[in-house]
């Protein structure tokens, strides 16, 4: 007996420290991650979820600069964004009303629509396609027709339009023109020769390029090194980071067409302060725990300003030529499972650029800039790694 | 009563002392440990000297890695890189501390999902030695849920999770996390656990029946004690894969915090700075195997039950 009772203090002794441990899972920070953004306003705020594509990264600093700058608040909102991961689906977590507001690309969440997620693009942040095809200099591809005979890296799962459209566009056959090589989302395989021509977007894996030391000289890449295809100037870019809401609160729900108002309005104001202080809004991604380096994020900062601004119409407005060409392309181009993104034509509820209007007109009201015609870029140099 | 299982079985009255020799041969272990990951470390080195940087080929196939220092960094610029800040930003951790916290934070994760994964396995065990039925229903499904690939799993569970708001209390990202986690983690213990609760021989069952034990106290003074040798290394199987649930489920989810989102925030630097996330994929090894260990101390009570331990 002695010996038994001995055994179980020993057991219990054991339990009670697991238990301790665990408590202390629950007690303190580590559980919640989210960023507490509403304590201080005295009125009611309205609580708002936004759903992001990826993790925290410059790529969202219009948001975050935001909810830094009060923005949100200002307008009545309680806004709290949350993070994507690599199986999160921003449209269907929108679609399912677990957010109210979510960002993704346009080809994307067409096809998501298409399969039944009722969502709206109601502002398009950026105006331009941040996609490159790069090669070494050397490779001499300039455009979509130098592709012909080499080995073309892509990354898939809906990534890949532009860059086949693009061929077709230059009248090459993607399936016998090219080799076409499924692309890891580092930038190893380009870099050792494995792919002659590597999808890349401006604002990170190009940036990776010149945070990556040459072996030959033992310093960084620099920009002379690569060409690159940009897919805006071959006329096959699609739309992409857009604001999305769901289709169903928008048509019946009017306290979510004000919401959504207000929503665009404080969101537009966040990316102009990210147009106007770059290293602030920087400064902001990287206080909300992005492991990024911080070159490479101010980096991405200023690229993703590339994409946004000018915005002729003001920022967020839904061009129609931009959206038909987006919407033709996915309509029409095959990939090589032969696979489109859509089989139909969107129907009318795929954008309105109702919501983003009276945002705009609100702030020019006010007297925000908004179109930033006169827009120029930072320099930044990158440092080895990003870091 | 309590001792009916030991008295009963005099083949097994004389267990091989298992506590006194442990304790003899813990030093040798740990040495062991170190001189196993040294050589790891060697053969790396010898990997990188002796396949050509640009991999090994037959023909036109890859059958060796590349090894230049970009896919296969050297393991003293890995160590190194552990002790160098995590960005250029003033006040950036080392990259050590990062993966410290991050780790804390997977393995407090990890061990919330290990313990509602036990406690589901141990019930289920349970549930299937009370009735054959249930047993001949439930194995196979069992069987079927660990093939349930996790990225179809992980969007499920957060996405359900999101619609929970049971009065103050709300769901959170990491719980999702932990419960895949004890997805995970369950399945070993299952199986551990009732092949423990099975293990008595005919002739104990048969005494207990005899005297007209009920369920309960057969369950409590015969099968339990018995499975301990079965259900330590279980619980140990058990932890190392919520861990690697918890990983898994992190980055699926994109839970911040923990060590395998930090492994793919490192490895969108893997061409600039290649040494960065080798040092957390090595750091999330190491985190299942302190899960492992954590779990093995539970043994340490139990000392007296592990007579043939299946190891």
């Amino acid at each position: 007996m002695r010996l038994t009772r001995r055994t179980a203090w020993g057991a219990a002794a054991v339990g009670v420290t697991a238990a301790l441990v665990l408590s202390g899972c629950s007690s303190d920070d580590g559980g919640s991650d989210e960023p507490a953004a509403s304590e201080s306003a005295g009125g009611e705020l309205t609580p708002v979820k936004l759903q992001l594509q990826w993790f925290t990264q410059a790529q969202f600093a219009g948001y975050y600069a935001a909810v830094d700058q009060g923005y949100y608040e200002e307008e009545g909102l309680d806004v709290e964004i949350v993070e994507g991961g690599t199986d999160i689906v921003p449209q269907s977590v929108l679609a399912d009303g677990s957010v109210d507001y979510a960002i993704a690309w346009v080809p994307k969440a067409l096809a998501s629509r298409e399969q039944g997620a009722g969502i709206t693009d109601v502002a398009q942040i950026f105006q331009r396609s941040g996609t490159l095809q790069v090669s070494f200099a050397d490779k001499g591809i300039t455009s979509a027709a130098d592709l012909a005979g080499k080995t073309v890296g892509n990354w898939g799962y809906g990534n890949e339009f532009e860059l086949f459209a693009g061929m077709s566009k230059a009248g090459l056959d993607p399936a016998t023109d090219v080799t076409l090589v499924q692309q890891q989302f580092d930038m190893n395989a380009f870099l050792a020769g494995d792919i002659d021509a590597a999808q890349a977007m401006t604002y990170n894996e190009y940036a990776q390029l010149l945070e990556a030391e040459n072996p030959e000289t033992g310093e960084l890449y620099t920009a002379d090194d690569f060409t690159a295809v940009n897919w805006n100037d071959e006329g096959t870019a699609m739309l992409q980071d857009a604001i999305w809401a769901n289709s169903e609160k928008l048509a019946d729900d009017e306290a979510y067409q004000e919401t959504t108002v207000k929503f665009i309005k404080a969101s537009l104001k966040g990316w102009i302060y990210a147009r106007d202080n770059p290293e602030e809004a920087r400064d902001i991604v990287v206080a909300q725990g992005s492991q990024l380096g911080n070159s490479h994020q101010l980096w991405q900062m200023n690229e993703i300003n590339k994409l946004v601004w000018p915005s002729p119409e003001g920022i967020g407005w839904i061009d129609e030529d931009a959206w038909n060409q987006t919407v033709d392309i996915a309509l029409e181009t095959k990939n090589d499972q032969g696979a489109t993104v859509i089989t139909a034509e969107p129907d009318a509820d795929a954008y309105t650029n109702e919501y983003v209007e009276k945002a705009l007109a609100e702030l020019k009201d006010e007297g925000v800039d908004v179109s930033g015609e006169d827009f120029e870029p930072i320099e930044v140099t990158l440092e080895a790694g990003g870091n | 009563m309590t001792d009916l299982a030991t008295t009963l079985a005099p083949e097994r009255t004389a267990p091989v002392p298992v506590g006194p020799r442990e304790r003899s041969t813990a030093g040798r272990r740990i040495l062991v440990g170190v001189l196993a990951v040294l050589l790891l470390a060697a053969l790396w080195e010898l990997v990188k000297v002796v396949v050509p940087d640009a991999g090994g080929y037959i023909g036109e196939a890859s059958v060796l890695p590349r090894t230049d220092d970009l896919a296969m960094p050297h393991v003293w610029d890995v160590v190194d890189r552990v002790l160098q800040p995590e960005t250029s930003a003033t006040g950036s951790p080392t990259v050590l501390s990062a993966m410290l916290s991050a780790c804390w934070f997977t393995l407090r994760v990890a061990l919330a999902g290990w313990l509602v994964g036990s406690i589901g396995g141990l019930l289920l065990a349970a549930l299937m030695q009370r009735w054959q039925l249930a047993e001949s229903a439930l194995v196979p499904w069992v069987v079927l849920s660990q093939t349930v690939p996790l990225i179809a799993l992980a969007p499920l569970v957060v996405g359900w999770g999101g619609r929970i708001h049971i009065g103050t209390f709300e769901w959170q990202r990491w719980m999702s996390v932990a419960l895949i986690a004890s997805y995970l983690a369950f399945f070993p213990v299952t199986i551990g656990a009732l092949r423990g609760f099975q293990s008595p021989p005919a002739a104990q069952v048969e005494l207990f029946r005899a005297q007209a034990a009920s369920w309960n106290r057969t369950m409590l003074s015969l099968r339990l004690p018995a499975s301990v040798p079965y259900l330590l290394p279980a619980l140990r199987l058990g932890a190392a894969t919520a861990v690697v649930g918890a990983i898994v489920a992190e980055v699926s989810t994109g839970t911040k915090g923990g060590i395998g989102r930090l492994i793919i925030s490192y490895a969108q630097s893997a061409s600039g700075d290649p040494a960065k996330p080798w040092a957390a994929i090595i750091a999330a090894a190491l985190l299942g195997l302190v899960a492992a260990a954590l779990v093995s101390l539970l043994g340490l009570g139990l000392g007296r039950y592990r007579y043939a331990e299946v190891r």
